[in-house]
């Protein structure tokens, strides 16, 4: 198997605040791995350091970020925006805000399918139309001449997951995209990504604090805290026997059918001191070794 | 109990002020500065002035400045062309302009304010007689009001902030009557009103202390355009009457010999700009320092 | 919903006018001075003054006279100018053109140099030059257009002669109109030495009119710029390969807009009513320079129909923001 997305031991800093300490990750062609971890273990800066998006005073420090072997933050500005959008999607997080609140869905859609597969806009409609059908959206061609207020949480989902797998990307990154969405449509989308996954042949980075959603539909799973990756492999085998005492209190925290919900237990606050002091040591460390 | 819920905001005075003057930055200080200075000149002008601005010689009228050739050194900034002191007539002018805008800013604000607290507090009927008043007269170009009001009432001092008080009490009633609405909508209103104080009571108590910020901005910003008003007028030539001093006279006096003198027209023009800019400044610094929760 | 907002503000329009009619013709009956003293030669007789008073009806009642001069301006009368002894209508439909094409000309400035500014700053956000762009823009702010005229008369009149600072037309050019839009006849019958000559005359006041309002639009286009390039959109756009200047033409553009239009457009009145002050000291035959010349003749019927024709422009003005926000605005369209 070949590995689409590879990180290795990346360090983000945001001013003197380590936010990344190390991260490694690897996302083969054509899996569904989760990245879980709780708000604050960096989970976001991954998607954010691939997609080009830190924040002004971010600084990448160390490591390499790899798209089908070839280096992303080393490569031109203008070469890594050929890959994104068409090699590389995102599904965002809020259905709500995602879409260009002036533009027509058609317009949006179009402009994406122009850029990166030079269609003509004839051709790029008729895609488009194609690519909202695929999504299960009835009367793709009325939709597409639709803003995106006129249209339901749900039903914006399904045009910004329409619009990932536009291009047949080799990686989609997933940002928590249930997060936002009432529970009854929560089920239908995570269905929905997983069969355009399988119609596109993409592989699936799926970022989230949700362990059930990443049982349900991950093979694989990295865990990450403080910025730092606590355990990874294969989903089945993390969650049976987890190796580390977070991922085992995380696991405690979550809610399962088989007990009650009065069984559930906070991670233990002293767990989460001995990480984060531990996080902290390994910056003293990285800062006194000569870079 | 009660006290706490009354206090507002818990912290040092002293150290509030601080961090206000912070806040306002530069503009804050050059603008303090600049409008000190005015107010200074403006009340000194018996005392700084070289000359009598009303005293004539024409034997050397249209001097220029000293520091230009042909100039004297007992006309700093030379003579009009009747030969009186331009540098005393922009004193005793910054006199008659900040009489002007402290008195009329002052009458506007109170007018305004009393009707915007009024409509903000109260709403129904007298909500909507205010704001129709103010629809009518956002109707009217301003600059043209207050020319017709001027020559309406007759030339003179009092015409002048006539005309002001009449035209711009809008510019307070409005800012005064969205910002009543928006606090009463607030928490400590509604406490004010368990705790049972009446409307008035409220208005005086808690509403009122909380724009007292916003009132000082817009007085700042208010006193500038006041003074333009002033120079527009004088300029129009229905301000001040004979040898009383003022830009805007000054101003159009230049404009007549303005390719022989052009330093005559251009002298009081940089006068008002300054005082334009240092109140501009002063308001925005002030409503930087006086407002917590602005974002940038 | 929005819909039925501006059909509220169009019933207002009427009560808003009316208002406006009153409050002009109530302090134009109190004023001391008397309009026909000064048009009358000297040694007139009494009976003549009489006569005279007869005539333009300031011998009635206020009431009367209000009445009188509402029932005539519904039927498009707007009376006699006393100093110009002609139809208030035609003297105003004479010279509100130059006024309208001076305006249109700083508005249409005002948003080219806005815009500019604003996408500069914009684009240098974070460097020392963005500072002092908004240091020279809020200066250009705090100067109002008033001030520009003088400063430009003294500028580009007398020390650098470069451009006439008087009248509308050189008046050796001798040229007949159909119509009193001078420019947009000139253009669309060919003649460009007119239209040049006219524009010429134009510049420094339409100048002086659009820099205030320009640094306006600088300011709050730029700060709608920011706020919309930090919307989820916009950095989703970035996630898609689109490159920053497409970004910020397609996605942040024309959201800023919305904004910038709906507080913007109101201060268009602000700029209108700054010609009356311009077009005097640039002796441009508007509308604005007519009115201080009937403030100063004590010309009555003139100086209503000239506040008149302000407000219906203003209150024209102001619904046009109001639709032209909800024509950008597809939220507000379908609302």
């Amino acid at each position: 198997m070949s590995a689409v997305l590879e990180i290795d031991n990346l360090h983000v800093a945001i001013g003197a605040a380590n936010v990344l300490r190390g991260v490694s990750l690897r996302v083969e062609a054509g899996e569904v791995r989760g990245l879980v971890g709780e708000s604050g273990a960096g989970k976001s800066m991954v998607g954010r350091t691939i997609f080009g998006l830190l924040p002004a005073k971010a600084a990448i420090r160390a490591g390499q970020v790899q798209f089908e072997g070839r280096d992303l933050l080393a490569m031109p500005d203008k070469e890594r925006r050929g890959l994104l959008g068409r090699r590389i999607a995102l599904i965002p997080q809020d259905p709500m805000t995602s879409l260009n609140p002036v533009r027509r869905i058609g317009a949006q859609m179009v402009a994406l399918l122009q850029l990166h597969l030079g269609l003509s806009k004839r051709a790029a409609l008729d895609r488009a139309a194609d690519l909202l059908a695929e999504v299960a959206i009835r009367d793709p061609a009325r939709v597409l001449q639709l803003y995106p207020h006129e249209l339901s949480g749900g039903m914006r989902q399904r045009v910004l997951i329409a619009m990932a797998f536009a291009c047949d990307p080799a990686l989609v990154i997933a940002d928590e995209p249930t997060t936002a969405l009432d529970v009854t449509v929560q089920r239908q989308v995570l269905q929905l990504v997983e069969r355009m996954r399988q119609r596109h042949d993409a592989a699936i980075l799926f970022v989230t604090h949700d362990l059930g959603v990443v049982a349900k539909i991950c093979r694989s799973m990295t865990v990450l805290h403080a910025g730092r990756v606590l355990e990874d492999g294969p989903t089945a085998d993390v969650l049976v026997k987890p190796h580390h005492a977070y991922t085992r209190a995380l696991l405690a925290a979550t809610p399962r059918a088989d007990r009650p919900a009065d069984a559930l237990k906070p991670v233990p606050p002293a767990l989460i001191e001995s990480l984060w002091a531990e996080a902290r040591r390994l910056d003293q460390l990285t800062a006194t070794r000569p870079a | 109990m009660a006290d706490l819920i009354l206090s507002g905001p818990i912290s040092a005075p002293a150290s509030r002020w601080r961090s206000a003057l912070a806040r306002g930055g530069a503009r804050l200080w050059i603008g303090g500065v600049l409008v000190a200075l005015l107010l200074l000149i403006a009340l000194f002008a018996p005392v700084i002035a070289p000359h009598d601005p009303a005293e004539q010689d024409l034997m050397s009228a249209q001097l220029p400045p000293a520091f230009m050739r042909g100039g004297e050194a007992a006309f700093p900034l030379g003579t009009d062309s009747l030969g009186r002191c331009v540098l005393s007539r922009l004193m005793y002018s910054a006199r008659t302009a900040v009489s002007v805008a402290l008195i009329a800013s002052l009458l506007a604000a109170i007018i305004g304010i009393a009707l915007g607290l009024v409509a903000g507090a109260f709403g129904g009927v007298p909500d909507q007689s205010v704001s129709r008043l103010i629809d009518v007269w956002m109707a009217f170009p301003p600059v043209l009001l207050s020319i017709v009001l001027a020559a309406v009432i007759g030339a003179g001092l009092v015409s002048v902030i006539a005309a002001i008080v009449v035209v711009d009490w809008t510019r307070f009633a409005r800012i005064i009557r969205a910002e009543t609405q928006a606090q009463l909508a607030r928490d400590y209103a509604a406490a004010a009103h368990v705790l049972g104080l009446t409307r008035a009571q409220a208005l005086r108590l808690e509403i009122l202390p909380n724009l007292v910020p916003l009132i000082v901005t817009l007085l700042a910003v208010e006193m500038g355009i006041a003074i333009l008003v002033e120079v527009i007028l004088s300029f129009v030539g229905i301000s001040v009457t004979g040898d009383t001093a003022s830009w805007g006279g000054m101003i159009t006096e230049g404009r007549q010999i303005v390719y022989q003198a052009p330093w005559i027209m251009a002298l009081p023009i940089l006068a008002v700009i300054i005082s334009v800019i240092g109140f501009n400044l002063l308001g925005d610094g002030l409503r930087a320092a006086l407002d917590p929760v602005q974002r940038r | 919903m929005r819909w039925s907002a501006i059909l509220k503000r169009l019933a207002l329009i009427p009560p808003t006018l009316l208002g406006v009619g009153a409050i002009v013709f109530v302090l134009l009956r109190v004023v001391p001075g008397d309009p026909i003293a000064m048009m009358i030669p000297p040694g007139a007789s009494p009976a003549d003054i009489a006569r005279l008073r007869a005539l333009y009806g300031l011998d009635q009642p206020l009431l009367a006279q209000f009445v009188t001069w509402l029932g005539q301006v519904a039927s498009g009368d707007f009376g006699r100018s006393i100093s110009l002894r002609q139809q208030v209508f035609e003297l105003v439909g004479a010279r509100l053109p130059a006024t309208l094409e001076l305006a249109a000309l700083a508005v249409a400035l005002a948003l080219m140099m806005g815009v500019a500014v604003a996408v500069v700053g914009s684009l240098l956000r974070g460097s020392r030059l963005e500072w002092l762009l908004d240091t020279a823009n809020g200066f250009f702010l705090a100067i109002p257009d008033f001030l520009w005229a003088l400063i430009l008369l003294l500028g580009f009149g007398v020390l650098l002669p470069l451009l006439p600072i008087s009248g509308r037309l050189d008046p050796q050019l001798a040229v007949a109109f159909r119509t009193h839009f001078y420019l947009i006849e000139s253009l669309l019958t060919l003649r460009f030495d007119v239209a040049a000559d006219l524009l010429r005359h134009m510049l420094l006041p339409s100048l002086a009119l659009a820099l205030p309002f320009a640094a306006l639009v600088a300011r709050l286009l730029k700060a709608q710029l920011a706020e919309a390039e930090d919307q989820d959109y916009a950095q989703i756009a970035r996630t898609r390969g689109f490159s920053r200047t497409t970004i910020l033409q397609r996605e942040v553009f024309p959201n800023a807009l919305i904004p910038t239009v709906a507080l913007s457009g109101v201060q268009v009145t602000l700029l209108l009513g700054g010609t009356v002050l311009v077009e005097r000291i640039f002796s441009y035959e508007g509308i604005g320079n007519m009115a201080i010349d009937a403030v100063i003749n004590r010309d009555f019927p003139l100086i209503q129909g000239l506040i008149l024709t302000f407000a219906v422009l203003f209150i024209a003005l102001n619904l046009a923001v109001d639709l032209l926000v909800a024509v950008l605005d597809p939220r507000l369209r379908h609302g």
